[in-house]
C-alpha cells in the first residue's frame, strides 16, 4: 500500500491525541493549582535500509509548565500560597513526598492537617502536622504555624511547627500519573529552605486559555492537512488504477 | 473514539458543578449564619500512552527522551465549607444572639438529635422556652417565666432575666456553644443546621469564653459570609471556562466530521 496513506494516518492520529492533551489543559482551567502540561510533536525516522524518506510525528508531554498562576484573595486563614520558587510538601496518596504551589488546608478530627484532597501536610523534619485543640491558628510568612492552644489566654501565642518548604529546580520535577508532582528519580532529597508564603489565598490554574484555544484551532487544522493527504493519496491510487485498466 | 471530546465533557460538568454552588451561596447571601462553600476541583489521573524511556528503535542507545502521558480531565471533589465569621449586625432584639469566635449554638430535633447552628435569632414558645426560629429547643433547655420584663444574656451566656418589682437580676440558665476541631467536616442539613460526622469530630462543650469557645453577643446576629463579588467574578469564570470546553467538544466534532466527508 502506498505509504503516503499510512505517513498521514499517524499524523491524524497523532493531532488527536494532542488535542486531548489541550483539551485537559482547559478543562482544568479553573482547577486550583493545576498547572498546564507542554505538548509537542517530534519526527520519529523509520530506522533501516531504504526506510529513511520516511519520518513519522510523535506527539509528546515533555514537561509541565511550573510557572505560577494567578493568586486570588480568599480570606480563609488556611488558604496558602508560597512565593516566588517556593514549593509545599506534602503527602501523596502512595506514600511520596509531593509538592504543591498552594494548598487549602483543613484540620481533621484527629489533629492532622490536610489539604482539600485529604494529603497530609509536612513538617520541616518531613512528618505530618498534627494540631492539638487550638482557639485561634495562623501560618506565618516563613510557614510556622502558631497556635493560641485551647485552654490558654488568648495572648499566649505558641510556636507549633513549620512547614516543610523547598525550592526544587523545576527541571527536577515532574507531574505523575496520578496528578501530583514530584521529584523525578534519582534527584537528591531537597533541603528546607527559607521561602516566603502568604495565607489568605490560592493560587489558581496557571492554563493560558488564549493561548489553549488557539492552539485547538492550530490542531483541528493540522488535523485537516493530514486528512486532506489521506484524501491526495487517494486520488493517487485512483489515478494508478486507471493507467493500468483495460480498457 | 475521540479522547478530546470525552476530556472536555468533563471540564463542562465541572463548571456546572460550580455554578450550582456559586447559586446556592448567592441565594443565601442574606440567610444569617449561612457560610459560603468553594466548589473544589481535581484533575484526573493521566494515561501513560508511551511510556518515556522506552525503546524508539532496535539500536540501544535511542530511547525516547520523554513520554506521553495525556490527563483524563477534572472531577469536583466537593463543595468545602468556609466557617470565617460573617458580620454582625445590630438587631436590639432581645433574643437575637451572635457567635463572635468559634462556636456552635446546640438544639435538639424531633427525635431528639443534637444539631448545631450558628443562627442565634430565638424566640420563645408557648411554654416560655427558648426555641431556635424553625422552632427546635435549645439545648440545655432554658425556660423564660411568663412575668419576665427583660431579658439580657452576658458575653459568657449567661441567661438573666428582670422579674416585676425585682430589682436583681436572676439566672435562669446558661448557654452553652460546642466546637469542633474540623467545622468543614460537619454535614449541613438545611435549615441553618449542621450535623456531628466522623470528619467534623466530636463536638466539645463549653461555655461561652471558655477554652476556645468565642463570646456571645446579645442584640445582634451574624450575617452570611458570602462575599458577593467574589460569587459574581466566580460565576464569570464558570461560564467563560463552561464555553471553552464547548468549543473544544465542537473541535472535537468538527475533526471527526471532516474525516467522515473527506475520505
Amino acid at each position: 500500500m502506498d505509504r503516503m496513506l499510512y505517513v498521514a494516518m499517524s499524523g491524524a492520529k497523532e493531532v488527536s491525541l494532542s488535542q486531548a492533551n489541550n483539551s485537559n489543559n482547559l478543562a482544568n482551567a479553573n482547577t486550583d493549582g493545576f498547572k498546564q502540561d507542554f505538548n509537542i510533536f517530534r519526527a520519529q525516522h523509520v530506522e533501516g535500509p531504504g526506510w529513511h524518506s520516511r519520518a513519522y510525528s510523535m506527539d509528546e508531554r515533555p514537561a509541565t509548565d511550573f510557572s505560577a498562576g494567578a493568586i486570588k484573595v480568599t480570606g480563609r486563614e488556611l488558604d496558602i500560597v508560597t512565593k516566588e520558587d517556593g514549593f509545599l510538601a506534602i503527602e501523596a496518596p502512595n506514600g511520596d513526598e509531593a509538592f504543591v504551589r498552594s494548598a487549602s488546608l483543613q484540620v481533621l478530627s484527629d489533629g492532622s492537617l490536610v489539604d482539600v484532597k485529604g494529603n497530609p501536610v509536612l513538617n520541616e523534619n518531613g512528618i505530618q502536622v498534627n494540631i492539638p485543640p487550638v482557639k485561634t491558628m495562623t501560618i506565618g510568612s516563613d510557614g510556622t504555624i502558631s497556635i493560641v492552644p485551647a485552654e490558654a489566654p488568648s495572648n499566649q501565642l505558641v510556636v507549633l511547627d513549620r512547614l516543610r518548604l523547598v525550592k526544587p529546580d523545576v527541571q527536577t520535577l515532574e507531574k505523575g500519573l496520578d496528578g501530583y508532582t514530584r521529584l523525578k528519580e534519582g534527584e537528591a532529597p531537597l533541603v528546607q529552605e527559607n521561602v516566603k508564603m502568604m495565607s489568605g489565598a490560592l493560587e489558581s490554574s496557571n492554563v493560558n486559555t488564549a493561548e489553549a484555544l488557539v492552539k485547538m484551532i492550530e490542531l483541528s487544522r493540522k488535523y485537516e492537512l493530514q486528512i486532506k493527504m489521506m484524501s491526495t493519496s487517494k486520488t493517487h491510487a485512483q489515478k494508478s488504477d486507471a493507467l493500468l485498466s483495460l480498457k | 473514539m475521540n479522547r478530546a471530546l470525552y476530556v472536555a465533557k468533563t471540564g463542562l460538568e465541572a463548571q456546572q458543578f460550580r455554578l450550582a454552588a456559586i447559586s446556592n451561596n448567592l441565594a443565601n447571601a442574606n440567610t444569617y449564619a449561612y457560610k459560603t462553600g468553594r466548589a473544589e476541583f481535581n484533575d484526573l489521573l493521566y494515561q501513560n500512552v508511551r511510556q518515556p524511556g522506552a525503546q524508539a528503535s532496535l539500536e540501544e542507545s535511542s530511547t525516547l527522551p520523554s513520554g506521553l502521558q495525556l490527563g483524563t480531565g477534572v472531577k469536583a471533589i466537593g463543595v468545602q465549607k468556609i466557617h470565617t465569621q460573617g458580620n454582625i449586625m445590630v438587631t436590639e432584639n432581645q433574643l437575637d444572639i451572635a457567635m463572635d469566635g468559634k462556636g456552635f449554638f446546640q438544639a435538639l430535633d424531633q427525635e431528639g438529635n443534637l444539631m448545631y447552628t450558628r443562627d442565634g435569632s430565638f424566640q420563645v414558645n408557648q411554654n416560655g422556652d427558648i426555641v431556635t426560629s424553625s422552632g427546635y429547643l435549645l439545648e440545655p433547655n432554658i425556660n423564660i417565666p411568663i412575668e419576665v420584663t427583660e431579658i439580657s444574656i452576658s458575653r459568657d451566656g449567661g441567661v438573666f432575666v428582670t422579674l416585676p418589682g425585682d430589682a436583681a437580676q436572676n439566672q435562669v440558665g446558661q448557654l452553652e456553644v460546642a466546637t469542633f476541631i474540623n467545622p468543614a467536616g460537619l454535614e449541613s442539613i438545611g435549615g441553618n443546621f449542621y450535623m456531628e460526622t466522623t470528619a467534623s469530630g466530636a463536638p466539645n462543650v463549653n461555655n461561652p469564653q471558655t477554652a476556645e469557645a468565642g463570646a456571645i453577643i446579645q442584640g445582634a446576629l451574624e450575617s452570611s459570609n458570602v462575599n458577593t463579588v467574589e460569587e459574581l467574578i466566580g460565576m464569570i469564570e464558570a461560564q467563560r471556562t463552561y464555553e471553552m470546553n464547548s468549543k473544544a467538544i465542537s473541535a472535537a466534532d468538527g475533526m471527526m466530521q471532516y474525516l467522515n466527508n473527506n475520505t
